[in-house]
């Protein structure tokens, strides 16, 4: 009987010698005389045990990881293709601690299908909700996603549905769909891993997305640090177009769609969605005024509808089980699940989808494992370079747009970079306004001069100068950077400085006190 | 933004003649290419840059002319893109993660262990024209930081002594 072996192809997994390990489990399996089926899967994202093979078994997948080329002759001797035990044997996937207590939807198919077969896609679920949607009105599809409560992910948590109402009302034509995937987020990778593992359900979101709002093209606007996500996508793009899933008559129906990638070129601004949109109309990243917003006037002038990679992954979701069951999931006005990703020093990196609610130090603590140095977590930052670093008095917050944003600190696009007690928070803080100024996009003054200014006071306070006159002025330069600012760039590149001064502020050379303000 | 100056000051009115020539057939194949398509401006120079290895600052002028833009415009583009260079990088170009998850774990002694193997600082090409070490802000591989991207191929979990290796084999290329 032929077994199947499944080797993640996701970068990641790549990055550390997956390519390696398959072709010695190739090789080995010649060797033995014993047919396999290797298939190169997404991944499970559980990247410490990266590459991570599985091995289908009768009672199930089994799984071993890492498993370097060199660990490979050992598991045929141990007898792995049968699932025989091993040290880097981690039995029945299905059942591993970090996977049992997720709740995955978003990213159900993650490491169980080949990221570019259309037919392991349709297995697993693939293009019900496109199909469903097709039969219904696109009003009532744009009201399925508003029940849904789906709030963008791509960082600033907009209510999906809604956005997508204002474009459906909009008169002009053509309108667009523009997928956000420039994922700039140190800490986050949620966006790659459906690009690369599982592209269909991005591209059957926009074609969904373009139904609802009467568009018939769409943009992927993809990071240039993505290659392997921009080869996946435009081979998955080839495969729609021939089996008539995108083009003239999408599934059939009158809905004619059709998309293309375009590639940034190293500017986080970019991900700022009127950035994003100058740089696909060929310009410099600079940020535009809103009003008007991209709903009604954006890309080349026209309606367009901006959404992150996994807001528009999780629509057909929705569509195929409903808004309600969707909104099951989660607490408050934060509803369904999120991807979160854990990076950093963490034992356990990965990823980790569940409803809104679970707590830092359950995500830190019960999945992550600690930190990967085993010394302790001294600070997190949670939500990307803007958002705020915490300290342990916080980690029992939620995981929930309100409650982070009480603190100053963000969901974001659902990274948490763990750092343990070698950290010197001055020099994140510095590093902070040092990120600001590199990738300031230049139109206004507190963002374009404070950076640098921000990063000059942070290093004289460090080196002790005139220490009270340069924190004091530190301050009011974060403050006019808060309100002055025209985007997010320059008026949250504060928030991990000002967090830093007030929960570290030895880090800094200033007097230790107790935050005012904790949980 | 990036502070790159693609025209060496007081040079900006010279025409084509001044620059050290490139091969303007390449640059209008690809040009023949795209000339018709909205938003074009960035994947030419992309499609520019990986077939000669940089923008040369000559190509500004035939781009320009080509897509109905000024010369202004396209320096003005190329100059705010981190991507985007203007002269030859090294044989090999490595970028090396500076962002928070590597920080985490070793991105600022792997990025000075690099910079003291090459004998040059980020944004530099080593003296042998080896090597080029540039900072790039997350390779989306934070679960496997610290990471490194040396000739479009992706590493994670990189040590002092796996970095030597990369370079070693780097340096050894033609
Ligand atoms: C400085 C800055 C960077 C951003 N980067 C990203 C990004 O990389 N990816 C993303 O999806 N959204 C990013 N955003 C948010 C977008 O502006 C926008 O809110 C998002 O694309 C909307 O899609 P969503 O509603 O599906 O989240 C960024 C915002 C700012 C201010
Ligand atoms: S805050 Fe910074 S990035 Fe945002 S518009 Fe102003 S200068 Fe540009
Ligand atoms: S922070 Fe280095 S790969 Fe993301």
């Amino acid at each position: 009987m032929t077994i199947k072996v499944c080797v993640p192809r996701d970068a990641a997994a790549l990055s550390v010698g997956a390519d390696a390990t398959a072709a010695a489990i190739a090789t080995a399996a010649q060797l033995a005389g014993q047919t396999i089926q290797l298939v190169r899967t997404s991944s499970r994202g559980m990247f410490w045990l990266e590459p991570f093979v599985e091995v289908e078994t009768a009672s199930g997948r089994v799984g071993y990881g890492p498993v370097t080329a060199e660990d490979v002759p050992g598991l045929f001797a141990a007898g792995f293709l049968q699932g025989g035990a091993h040290p880097l044997a981690h039995g029945k996937v299905e059942a591993m601690p970090f996977l049992a207590r997720q709740e995955r939807l978003t990213f159900a198919r993650a490491g169980l299908t080949d990221p570019l077969s259309l037919a392991d896609y349709e297995a697993h679920g693939g293009l019900r909700g496109l199909r469903r949607a097709l039969g219904m009105a696109p009003t009532a599809v744009v009201e399925e996603v508003v029940a849904s409560g789906l709030r963008g992910r791509g960082g600033a948590g907009f209510p999906t549905g809604i956005k997508w109402r204002t474009v459906a009302g909009a008169p002009a034509q053509p309108k667009y769909v523009v997928v956000n995937a420039d994922e700039g987020d140190s800490g986050t990778y949620s966006d790659r891993m459906v690009m690369e593992g599982d592209p269909y359900v991005l591209l059957e979101g926009m074609a969904i997305a373009g139904y609802a709002t009467g568009a018939s093209f769409g943009y992927i606007y993809l990071r240039s640090e993505y290659p392997h996500a921009l080869a996946v996508l435009n081979e998955a793009l080839a495969t729609l177009r021939a089996r008539g899933v995108y083009g003239r008559s999408v599934l059939g129906s009158d809905f004619a769609f059709d998309a293309e990638v375009r590639v940034g070129a190293g500017a986080y601004i970019c991900g700022e969605e009127t950035a994003l949109l100058e740089s696909l109309e060929g310009k410099r990243g600079m940020v535009r005024f809103k009003p008007p917003l991209p709903a009604i006037k954006g890309l080349f002038g026209q309606p367009t509808v901006v959404n992150n990679v996994v807001s528009l992954a999780s629509v057909p979701i929705i569509l195929d089980r409903g808004g309600a069951h969707y909104a099951d999931f989660g607490m408050g006005r934060s509803r369904g699940t999120l991807p979160i990703q854990l990076a950093g020093n963490v034992k356990r990196a990965g990823l980790v989808e569940k409803a809104f609610g679970v707590t830092l130090r359950q995500l830190i603590e019960d999945y992550g494992g600690g930190t990967r140095s085993g010394r302790p977590v001294r600070a997190v930052q949670v939500g990307g370079p803007l958002g705020a670093y915490f300290d342990q008095r916080l980690l029992d917050l939620p995981l929930d747009y309100e409650a982070l944003a009480q603190h100053k600190g963000m969901v974001g696009h659902g990274g948490i970079v763990v750092f343990d007690d070698t950290v010197d928070m001055a020099e994140q803080a510095r590093y902070a306004m040092e990120f600001c100024a590199v990738e300031s996009c230049g139109k206004c003054t507190p963002c374009r001069i404070g950076s640098t200014r921000g990063r000059e006071l942070i290093e004289k306070i460090v080196r002790g100068e005139d220490v009270a006159r340069n924190h004091r002025q530190l301050l009011a330069l974060c403050d006019v950077m808060e309100n002055a600012s025209l985007c997010a760039l320059g008026g949250m590149a504060p928030w991990p400085v000002l967090s830093a001064l007030q929960y570290f502020p030895g880090d800094f050379g200033l007097p230790e006190k107790e935050p005012a303000h904790v949980v | 933004m990036k502070n790159d100056s693609v025209l060496p000051r007081g040079q900006g009115r010279r025409r084509g003649p001044e620059f050290p020539p490139y091969d303007t057939a390449t640059v209008a194949a690809i040009l023949d290419r795209w000339r018709d398509q909205p938003g074009n401006l960035l994947p030419i120079l992309h499609e520019v840059q990986q077939a000669l290895g940089f923008v040369p600052p000559g190509a500004v002028g035939q781009i320009a002319k080509a897509i109905s833009r000024s010369r202004a415009e396209v320096h003005g583009v190329i100059s705010f893109y981190h991507d985007f260079r203007t002269s030859p990088p090294g044989r090999a170009v490595l970028k090396v993660c500076q962002a928070e998850s590597c920080q985490a774990c070793g991105s600022r002694e792997l990025t000075a262990h690099a910079e003291r193997t090459l004998g040059c600082k980020l944004g530099e090409t080593s003296r042998d024209g080896a090597v080029t070490i540039e900072p790039v802000y997350c390779l989306g591989n934070c679960a496997c930081s610290p990471a490194v991207l040396l000739d479009g191929a992706l590493h994670g979990r990189v040590t002092p002594a796996a970095l030597d290796r990369l370079l070693a084999q780097a340096r050894r290329q033609p």
